[in-house]
């Protein structure tokens, strides 16, 4: 168990490993997508209350699931990081936030959009939005953090650090605002809480999501792959590697 | 009580640059280590690594014989150490911040001894002002007050005399040559050149290398 | 790389060391004295005390300026805007928690105590409770008068802030440990710590809301304690982690 966490920890190791796994994320990535998205928005059947505006769920709601995870993710990176100090966690969870903040970026849009057809309005404090919103304050905030400090090793731990205690929070902060939401404006029309869904619609949102997650897992491979390159840029291996490219 | 502060292969990487590498150390009872080098070659981080503060290097420490982790508890009450920055609040007066290490250090609140300890230090009838009117050199003598009042084996010095007047430079050269006689043991970083004595050592740390010389 | 002639020196030595004394005073005596010495600190620069009060009360005056003066708008909104501004107000004297320990090398000391760093942060924590949420708690219903704030509503108000700034002081002294160590950590500060400080003023805001309605405010308070225990459970051990960060620069 050990060797094998160390063996996984090393740069060189990953780099290798991960070429090799590197095609199959992306083709799948691209595959589940590409079907995911010609099913839900041409074959699927329209909404029969919100018509053809329902389909922002296949963007929607794979953004933000993935928010989350992508969250969960870089805390548990974090955490790996701090205990066994395995560099690659770290770099890992550092590319991961901006995807995450993007994706939760994402949601948030695609939610305003949506809110136009069905509220008319761009923006409602509705809980799940609401959510969405603060998760964004918190991937900003580890970025920031992570952007402050002048060593990286101290940089790597304070966002560890601060990741993990966001990911405590964000249970917390997810009941709070559905209740505040529930108090506030009980019984409202809310988007994604669905009375059953039929096979066909959510079919495609099914594969959409298991796209994102491929994506997400392609992305962070390859940013990680270039970021263990600039960091390790002084180790042999990397020179040698350089060597045989140019 | 025996003492022994042991590293073995101690090399602390910062942001992908080796400020120092394969480096063994041994401190024992009845010396004073000076630790030297060019600014930024990692003497602060060093005495920070040894005296515990940071957990972020490789190698090994040992504390008499018993590895550090496990060692931890016994060496931090064995241990005493000055800081680059003096560690004196302004707002306090030179007995309240003694107070205070006291109370830290687990030793029984005793005016008496603070008293003593600031007289050592050449600031008897200044007890009561706030420290932040005292000069500079004696809020250092306010710090290096606690060499008396908290008596421990081990100290870990950076940059003691810094702000300290030529008579008081003596004195406390003749201080730790005192402590390492009676059986302690300095680690010491300085841009003062410490008269030469039986007891001190010198460990250079340069370019990426450790080296040693008697 | 080994030392000659560090055995001899060992020989030189003589007697065991005489200058050593095994500390015997426990955590209690250095939480007392770290509790006094920051409780004396705080007393001796009285401004770090009150401008989060004057703040307070300053904000609160901006409102009725900006919105209206009507009695029965700054009613209803009252309860939110006391909250949202007393949360702002125990945010601003946080940056100064652990920054004066930093600068002046205490940190180090306190790191380097044979005692928990967790407990030692715990005790500076409870004196910025003591000298910034608390005084903001008693203070809010006098603010609360100034708003309208419907009556029967006002013991309430001062015991869900009370109660909610302990919380908000363990969740921002997180903060303030991470930030310590950067030069300019004032602004990066309420960017951490605020997202973190929305289920407290939720729930805050809705006890007093819920004295208003004249709904039972127990489940309220009932939540602000869990919440309270949660953040006495995690924010020690997050503070110490953060401040072993911050000291390495």
């Amino acid at each position: 168990m050990w060797a094998f966490i160390h063996k996984l920890g090393s740069p060189k190791w990953f780099y290798t490993i991960s070429a090799r796994l590197l095609p199959w994320f992306w083709a799948a990535a691209a595959l589940l997508i590409a079907v995911g998205s010609i099913w839900g928005l041409a074959f699927a059947p329209a909404d029969y209350q919100q018509g053809n505006s329902f389909r922002i769920i296949y963007v929607h709601v794979p953004a933000a699931f993935l928010a989350q995870s992508i969250f969960v993710a870089m805390a548990v990176s974090g955490l790996i990081f701090l205990v066994w100090k395995i560099k690659i966690a770290d770099m890992a969870a550092a590319m991961m936030a901006p995807l995450g903040a993007a994706m939760t970026f994402i949601a948030l849009f695609s939610g305003a959009v949506w809110g136009v057809p069905t509220w008319g309005t761009w923006w409602m404090w509705d809980a799940r939005l609401t959510s969405m919103l603060i998760l964004l304050f918190l991937y900003v905030g580890v970025i920031a953090l992570r952007g402050a400090f002048s060593s990286r090793d101290s940089a790597s731990r304070a966002a560890s650090v601060l990741a993990m205690v966001g990911v405590i929070n964000i249970p917390i902060i997810k009941y709070s605002v559905d209740w505040w939401y529930t108090l506030h404006q009980p019984a409202t029309f809310s988007v994604t809480s669905r009375p059953a869904m039929p096979m066909e619609m959510w079919m495609p949102l099914l594969i959409m999501v298991l796209g994102f997650y491929c994506f997400f897992i392609a992305l962070t491979l390859t940013r990680t792959r270039s970021e263990i390159l600039r960091r390790e840029s002084t180790k042999r291996w990397v020179r040698e590697l350089a060597g045989e490219g140019g | 009580m025996t003492l022994r502060l042991q590293a073995r292969g101690l090399a602390c990487e910062r942001d992908d640059r080796w400020l120092f590498e394969d480096l063994d150390l041994d401190i024992v009872a009845g010396e004073i280590v000076r630790i030297e080098g060019p600014n930024g070659s990692g003497k602060t981080t060093l005495l920070k690594i040894l005296s515990g503060q940071l957990a972020d290097y490789q190698g090994e420490l040992f504390w008499n014989e018993a590895p550090m982790h496990q060692a931890r508890d016994a060496f931090l009450s064995s241990l005493l150490y000055l800081g680059h920055a003096a560690g004196v609040k302004a707002t306090l007066t030179p007995l309240e911040n003694l107070a205070w290490y006291q109370a830290m250090a687990g030793d029984p609140d005793s005016e008496a001894d603070r008293l003593a300890a600031l007289e050592g230090v050449g600031l008897a009838g200044f007890e009561d002002l706030p420290t932040g009117q005292l000069s500079a050199g004696q809020q250092r003598r306010v710090a290096l007050a606690r060499l008396e009042l908290t008596p421990r084996p081990l100290w870990v010095l950076d940059e003691p005399f810094t702000a300290i007047d030529r008579e008081g430079v003596a004195e406390l050269e003749t201080r730790l040559e005192a402590h390492a006689h009676d059986g302690g043991a300095v680690l010491v970083t300085t841009h003062h050149a410490l008269r030469a004595t039986p007891v001190l050592r010198h460990v250079r740390l340069g370019a990426g290398n450790a080296h040693v010389r008697h | 790389m080994r030392m000659s002639g560090t055995e001899a020196s060992v020989g030189k030595a003589g007697p065991a060391t005489p200058s050593h004394r095994e500390p015997r005073g426990g955590l209690r005596v250095a939480l007392h004295a770290t509790f006094k010495r920051d409780l004396t600190l705080l007393m001796r620069r009285c401004g770090e005390v009150f401008n989060p009060l004057v703040f307070f009360a300053l904000v609160i005056t901006l409102f009725p300026i900006g919105i209206s003066p009507d009695p029965e708008l700054l009613s209803t909104i009252a309860p939110g805007l006391l909250w949202v501004a007393a949360l702002l107000a125990a945010l601003l004297s946080l940056d100064s928690l652990f920054r004066g320990d930093y600068d002046d090398g205490s940190l180090e000391q306190l790191l380097l105590s044979p005692q928990p760093l967790a407990a030692l942060a715990l005790a500076k924590v409870a004196v910025h409770w003591l000298l910034t949420g608390l005084p903001l708690a008693l203070m809010a219903p006098v603010l609360g008068i100034m708003l309208s704030l419907p009556a029967g509503s006002y013991l309430v108000l001062a015991l869900s802030l009370a109660l909610g700034s302990a919380s908000l002081s363990l969740i921002g002294a997180i903060g303030a440990a991470l930030t310590v160590g950067l030069s300019r950590g004032g602004v990066l500060l309420s960017l951490l710590v605020l997202p973190l400080y929305i289920p407290v003023l939720i729930f805050g805001a809705g006890a007093v809301q819920a004295a208003i309605l004249g709904d039972g405010i127990t489940a309220h308070l009932a939540i602000l304690g869990a919440l309270l225990a949660v953040a006495l459970m995690f924010a020690p051990w997050a503070i110490a982690a953060s401040l072993r960060i911050s000291i390495n620069g």
